[in-house]
Formats: structure tokens, C-alpha cells, sequence
């Protein structure tokens, strides 16, 4: 016994010399990396682990790209890239989608990638039980023909120039898995280790992927639900990288330290103070353009987030194909929201109930508003509610006056072409432009018309959109090649290595 | 005592049962739904209808009642409808953490305070004794994530001797590791908790010093001392055992805000969560554990009252 004790002790001697003798030439940051675990903190830990059945955020940075792959990609700075699809034709009528899948793809069961999964994943996303946000995008879907192994055909009901881009967020699950809501199999670089609920989520490298293998041997997802303790695990080593910081207090700590590096990248996450455009005083546009220039969002940004963040002056965001900066539309000018208040006919103002979720940042901003509406006589009544309240009673039922909400996605200015969305704007043209976007031909003909929508939206002050969030990821000064942008919250972990 | 013990434990599982029909009652009126966590912003109308005929919570509340008593009854806690997960499991998962913080803490709080307690009532003269009233008093000011923030500060960033929060993803497999990560949650709870206990000690021990009783045993010729160790520590042991029970109790569930600073997952945590996504297996079986934890702790709280004091068995005796 003793003697193989000593046999195992002088190997691994060996070996742990091995690796630090590597040191001075750049096997460190190559052999040395791959076997290294990235340890990533963050407050979204998955509710389940399926995107069709409610896991939320969290699964998406977890599992996005890193277990599960679509057909297409939404890279890190928006652009839309073949993955799983090697090869497209569209029909002239643009109403045929021919795929043809890349070969040599495995799941991590081992099972090989066919059409067939590919037209079951498609349909589970619009099943009738199906939580998906992009269900109705896809509704557009007439029929999925899989003529053979590697080919599928979808047939559309109408043009829709986003079809390939919705496709991006639709996972590409192996049809003859079960319990999907506590396992995966996908085919991306990872495959799921363990998920330890209220605290860790691992993945491991997959040895049989069919691209580039992950640069590192796996990474842990480390959940917090409290900021300050994301912040503090990374101050003490015990994570690498901070996904999304949700406390801008914390920042200083950080960017004065050479250990860490602040990256301030382009989120898709805008603030809003959205009005019930149904409802008086909110459905006469002059009340709303007032309210709109009344409000400092230079100022109210600064408060909140110091240097980081932007304006961007409508729902638009960079790093959508329309953006357009908006800012000078109704901007803050307090002698005109008083001269639009006046001919709105409320010369003495009036008064509102602003529906403000309990959480960070809402009750901050819904104070601001309220002093800064002050200043034209409005009186705004703050009714904070949790999120549930608000998906009930502002989602749901409609019922409100104003409320302040954050919307998340990129290329969500087309709610503004439902009027029955929960805000309830409703302008044909504006419908009408939307509507046609979709059935465009080309892209730079929806481009045109979503910025046309986007321009009329933003001087008609729809909502007051009162600023873009920063997407700011934290990392230890030894890791490389993290996502800075984290676009919809996802979070791509394949490239990062640490050196 | 026999007879007492089968009538109380007659009680306590009737307690139970009422506990557990208040609790599905009370959850069940609640405004809002489950579907609202699991559907994002930009679900349809159809979406969310679908989504509540699938969760059942839309059925009569007499057989969701039934039937979650039946599996109670199994010991199946029935399935979360956030996760799918079952809650049984869901639930033990986080007691090696829990457990653990919660008693080791108690004790530490018992250890502490118990003779910072008696000292401070009977040395009210020597200059400690109020000094351990007055620090006593600014402890129960001080809640409890602020203290934990205090010690992260001082123990974890600064110093570097101990981890900031986290437990570790294999559990116990990693004593030493596990014990490191809760040390100072369970320090922090246990100063917490023994702030106030320690005020109760104090109280209970001014009034055996004023009782009769003692003045009996010291005109019998025993010294302050002898009089106050022989009679008075065990008559003030009554009230403070009903209280330490009482603590407990609270602190099983009261760790709640130590397990967020810490992120430590532990059953306060789910606890949140599932209230937060109006989770109801999950509330219910957490719930159920921790009132049972109350119940059974009282229990034994008043099992060892009696034992101390055998004027209170004579007392249901008769």
C-alpha cells in the first residue's frame, strides 16, 4: 500500500511540475487553459432548464450557445451567423426555407443529428403548452417537410424577413429526449455536469463537438441572489468573472484595481416609463411629449449608473440594424413641457399613479420622476407593486395609468405595431410599417421602415424610453475572451481561457 | 408524565394539521399566479390561459387539498411547478445546510449568552455588568445582514482568512471547506440571537434574586453564592428554556437574510424563491417542515421545562 502511495505521490510530483515548468513559454495560456475551470458568478440561475417551458434568463446564459445550438447564431455584437445550418435557399416568394444541416453533428448522447430533431425542436417552441417569447414569431410557420437526414423545408404562411433571425433563439433539442426541465441534450460544446439547485450549475467540455472545441475544460455557473455577495465572491477569488453587474455602487472597487477588468458593453436592456395610451391624460400625445421633455434622463442615468450607460431617446437600441440616435425627439426642455401642458389643457398640471415594480432601479427612478415632474405641476402618486402585481394587474389587465418596466430584448420596437400590447399605443401608420417590415424583401427595406416606425413613435412619445442600460461584465485580469455584450442575456463561455 | 406526553403529542399532530390547512388557504389567496414566473414579457393571451390549465391551479381547492394531504401522508411533497422538480427532495437538498447553521449557532448563542446573562445581573455592581447589558442592548438594534456585511468586510475582504459567502457545490463531501464557509454565517446568527437571549437570562436571573426563596436559603446560613447556584439558577432555567425554544424555532426560518448575504443555499433561500414565484408545493413543503420543526421544538421545550421544574408535573398530575 505504502509503495503505491509513494508511486502516486511522485507522479503527481511529476506532473505538477510538468505543468509549472510550462510557465515561462506560452503553454500556460494554451495547454495550461484548457484544463482550467472558469468559475462565472451571476444572480440569473435558471427556474428550470428548458427555454420552451419558463426557465427565464438564466437558461439562457447558462445553456445559450453553450449546450444548446439553433441554426443560427445571434453573435455578441447582433449579427446573425449560420450554425447548425450549413446551407439556406429561400423560395423567390420568400415563403420556402430549404436547410441543409451540417454534417458530422452528435448530441451528447451520441445520438447524430437529423432533420427530424430539427423539426421537432422547431415545434416545441410553438406547441399549444409552450412559455416561449418567440411562439408568436414563429406562428408564420405553415408546415416542416424533412425530405431527408440533412435537409428541412418550412413552409411560411407570409413573408417574414426576421424568420432566420427568430430561428436563432429556437434550440435544437435531441426529439427523442424526455424531462428536459432537469436534463439536456444538445449539440453544443458543453454538455450539462450538475445543477446543484439554489447554488451551482456545471458544464463540461464535449469531447465529440463538431466545431472548435471550448477553450477551457468546463465552467460552473455560481448563483447569488444578492449583489453585494456576487461582488464580494469576486473580490475573494471565488468566482472569475461577473456576468451582468447589477450594482453600480460596487464598480469603483474594481475598476481601480488592476486585478479586475470593468468592460462596459452595449445592452439591449431599455428602461421605460410607459404610458397607458388608451387612458386619459396619457392618450392626448401633447400630455405625453410634456412628461417626456420634463424628465432629465442625463441626469436621472447619472444617478443611477455614474459614467456608464447611454440615451438613447426611443425603443431602439445600437445594436439593432434600425438604430437611429433619438435623443434630440422631445428632449428635456421644462419652458416647452409646460407650453405642451398648456395647450394639452392642464395649465395647472394634474395628477397620476406611476405602478412602480419593488425592485432596483424602478423605485429610484419613480422618486426622480416624481420631483422632476413636479416642476410642470404634475403630481405623480408612487404604487410599488412586486413583479407578479405587475404582470397581473399592468400585463395582463391593463390596468394603469404609467408604470416604469424594463424591457430586455433587442428588436422589440415592434410591439409598438400591437395595440393591444399592454401599453395599448395604437397608430395605423405605425402598425402598418411594422406589418410590412416583416413582409419585406430585403433587409434594407425593413430597415427603413422600422426606422420610419421607430421616428414616429419617438416624436408621438409613446413611452418616455429614459435610458439604456450598461451591460458591464467584471472579470478577474487573467481571463480572456468572455462576451462583453451579452446580447439578451446570453452568455457565451467556449472562448474564455484564463491564463 | 406518560399520560402528558400521548395527550401532547395528540395535540401537536393536531396542530399540524390545522397549520397545514391555514397555510393552503392563505397561499391560495394570494393575488397573482405561477404562470407569471415561468412566462416572459411578450406571452400572449393564449399563452398565459394555457400555461394556468397546465400548472391545475386552476381547479377547485378541496381536491388540490386532498391531494397534496394524501401525499403528505406518503411523505411525497408533491412537484414544484417552476422547476418540475419533486419538493422532497428539493427540500432535504438544503438541511445539510440549514440544519447545521441553525443549531451550531443556537448552541454558540446559548454559550454566550447564558453567563453573559447571569453575569449581568448579578454583577450590576462591578463595572461588566452593565457593560454587558449595554452591548446587549445595541445587539438586538443591529440586524442581522449588517453585521454580516460587518464580518465579510473585516474577515473575508480584509483579512482574508475566511470565505466571503458560497457553500461548497459538493456539499460536506469537503469538511473542512464546508465548516470554513459557515463560519461566520453561524456567528452572525449566533450573536444576533444571543443579543436578545441574553436579555432574557438577565431578566429571569433579577427575578430569582429578588424571590423569597433565596432569602430563606441565605437566612438558612448560605452564602449569596451557594444560594443563588443551589435554587436560583434552576428556577430562572424555566423561563428561559420556553424562550430558548422560542428562538430556535424563529431562527430556523430567521437565517433567511444570513443565507442570502452569504449565499449560502439553504432552505431560507428556497423559501424565497418559491414565494416569490408563487411556487405552492414548494411553500407548502417548506412550510409543513419548518412549522413541524416549531411544533416539535415547543414540544420538547415543554418536556424539558417540566423536568426541571417538578412543580409543573404536579401541577397536570392533580
Amino acid at each position: 500500500m505504502r509503495k503505491i502511495l509513494a508511486a502516486v505521490t511522485a507522479l503527481s510530483l511529476a506532473g505538477l511540475l510538468a505543468a509549472c515548468g510550462g510557465g515561462d513559454d506560452d503553454t500556460t495560456s494554451g495547454a495550461g487553459s484548457a484544463s482550467a475551470t472558469i468559475r462565472i458568478g451571476s444572480v440569473y440561475e435558471p427556474q428550470n432548464l428548458d427555454n420552451t417551458a419558463g426557465g427565464g434568463q438564466g437558461v439562457t446564459e447558462a445553456l445559450n450557445g453553450n449546450v444548446y445550438e439553433g441554426l443560427f447564431r445571434l453573435t455578441d455584437t447582433g449579427a446573425v451567423e449560420p450554425l447548425l445550418a450549413q446551407d439556406q435557399k429561400v423560395s423567390d416568394d420568400g415563403l420556402t426555407y430549404t436547410f441543409t444541416l451540417r454534417p458530422n453533428v452528435k448530441f451528447h448522447s451520441g445520438k447524430a443529428l437529423t432533420s427530424a430533431d430539427v423539426k421537432a425542436s422547431i415545434e416545441k417552441v410553438t406547441a399549444e403548452n409552450s412559455k416561449s417569447a418567440r411562439k408568436s414569431n414563429l406562428k408564420v410557420i405553415k408546415s416542416i417537410a424533412t425530405p431527408d437526414d440533412a435537409t428541412v423545408v418550412v413552409t411560411l404562411s407570409s413573408r417574414s424577413i426576421s424568420f432566420v433571425y427568430n430561428l436563432s433563439y429556437v434550440w435544437i433539442v435531441n426529439s427523442a429526449a424526455t424531462d428536459l426541465t432537469t436534463t439536456a441534450d444538445g449539440t453544443g460544446p458543453y454538455k450539462l455536469g450538475e445543477w446543484k439547485r439554489g447554488s451551482t450549475l456545471s458544464l463540461t467540455r464535449f469531447d465529440g463537438y463538431w466545431g472548435t472545441a471550448a477553450k477551457n475544460a468546463g465552467v460552473v455557473f455560481h448563483y447569488y441572489t444578492d449583489a453585494t455577495a456576487l461582488n464580494n465572491a469576486l473580490l475573494t477569488n471565488a468566482v472569475d468573472v461577473v456576468t451582468s453587474e447589477q450594482s453600480p455602487d460596487a464598480l469603483t472597487q474594481f475598476s481601480s484595481n488592476a486585478a479586475y477588468k470593468v468592460n462596459d458593453g452595449r445592452s439591449t436592456t431599455k428602461l421605460l416609463l410607459a404610458f397607458n395610451d388608451k387612458v386619459a391624460p396619457f392618450n392626448n400625445v401633447a400630455v405625453r411629449q410634456a412628461v417626456s421633455q420634463a424628465i432629465d434622463d442625463k441626469k436621472l442615468l447619472n444617478s443611477v449608473w455614474g459614467d456608464y450607460g447611454t440615451l438613447i431617446g426611443s425603443m431602439v437600441p445600437p445594436s439593432d440594424p434600425w438604430y437611429e440616435d433619438l435623443t434630440s425627439v422631445n428632449a428635456y426642455n421644462v419652458d416647452s413641457a409646460k407650453q405642451l401642458l398648456t395647450t394639452a389643457g392642464f395649465p395647472n398640471g394634474f395628477t397620476f399613479t406611476l405602478d412602480t415594480p419593488n425592485y432596483d432601479p424602478h423605485p429610484t427612478a419613480a422618486t426622480f420622476l416624481k420631483s422632476e415632474l413636479a416642476k410642470i405641476g404634475v403630481t405623480v402618486n408612487i404604487n410599488t407593486i412586486t413583479a407578479d402585481e405587475w404582470y397581473t394587474k399592468v400585463y395582463q389587465k391593463h390596468d394603469f395609468a404609467a408604470t416604469l418596466q424594463e424591457h430586455v430584448n433587442d428588436r422589440d420596437v415592434v410591439w409598438y405595431g400591437n395595440p393591444d400590447f399592454y401599453w395599448g399605443y395604437d397608430n395605423k401608420q405605425v402598425t402598418a410599417e411594422i406589418d410590412q417590415a416583416e413582409q419585406a424583401k430585403t433587409t434594407d427595406e425593413q430597415t427603413a421602415l422600422l426606422k420610419q416606425a421607430n421616428k414616429t413613435i419617438a416624436q408621438e412619445a409613446a413611452s418616455d424610453w429614459l435610458y439604456l442600460y450598461p451591460q458591464i461584465v467584471v472579470a478577474s485580469a487573467k481571463l480572456s475572451g468572455y462576451p462583453v455584450n451579452g446580447l439578451n442575456a446570453q452568455f457565451f463561455a467556449y472562448g474564455i481561457s484564463k491564463s | 408524565m406518560s399520560r402528558y406526553l400521548v395527550r401532547r403529542t395528540a395535540i401537536l399532530i393536531g396542530s399540524l394539521f390545522l397549520a397545514a390547512v391555514a397555510l393552503f388557504v392563505l397561499l391560495r389567496m394570494l393575488p397573482g399566479s405561477p404562470a407569471n414566473a415561468l412566462l416572459p414579457v411578450g406571452a400572449t393571451a393564449e399563452q398565459i390561459e394555457a400555461a394556468r390549465r397546465q400548472l391545475g391551479t386552476d381547479g377547485p381547492w378541496l381536491s388540490q387539498f386532498l391531494d397534496w394531504l394524501g401525499g403528505v401522508a406518503t411523505l411525497d411533497l408533491g412537484h414544484s411547478l417552476i422547476s418540475t422538480l419533486p419538493v422532497g427532495p428539493e427540500i432535504s437538498a438544503r438541511l445539510p445546510v440549514t440544519v447545521p447553521l441553525t443549531l451550531t449557532a443556537f448552541v454558540l448563542a446559548v454559550l454566550i449568552a447564558v453567563p453573559a446573562g447571569v453575569l449581568a445581573a448579578t454583577r450590576a455592581d462591578r463595572w461588566y455588568g452593565p457593560v454587558l447589558n449595554a452591548i446587549a442592548q445595541l445587539g438586538i438594534a443591529v440586524p442581522a445582514f449588517w453585521l454580516g456585511l460587518l464580518l465579510i468586510t473585516v474577515f473575508a475582504l480584509n483579512l482574508r482568512v475566511l470565505p466571503a459567502g458560497g457553500f461548497p457545490p459538493d456539499g460536506w463531501a469537503d469538511f473542512g471547506t464546508a465548516v470554513e464557509s459557515l463560519v461566520l454565517p453561524v456567528v452572525t446568527v449566533a450573536l444576533v440571537m444571543s443579543a436578545s437571549l441574553i436579555r432574557y437570562v438577565r431578566a429571569a436571573t433579577l427575578d430569582v434574586l429578588g424571590a423569597d426563596y433565596l432569602r430563606t436559603a441565605r437566612a438558612l446560613g448560605a452564602t449569596a453564592r451557594e444560594a443563588f447556584w443551589r435554587h436560583g439558577l434552576r428556577n430562572a432555567a424555566v423561563p428561559v428554556i420556553a424562550v430558548l425554544a422560542m428562538e430556535l424555532a424563529t431562527t430556523f426560518l430567521g437565517a433567511v437574510v444570513v443565507e442570502s448575504v452569504f449565499a449560502l443555499p439553504g432552505l431560507g433561500s428556497l423559501l424565497v424563491r418559491a414565494i416569490s414565484q408563487h411556487d405552492y408545493p414548494v411553500i407548502q413543503g417548506v412550510m409543513l417542515v419548518s412549522t413541524a420543526t416549531v411544533l416539535v421544538v415547543g414540544f420538547l421545550g415543554d418536556v424539558a421545562q417540566r423536568l426541571v421544574d417538578p412543580r409543573l408535573r404536579l401541577r397536570s398530575a392533580s
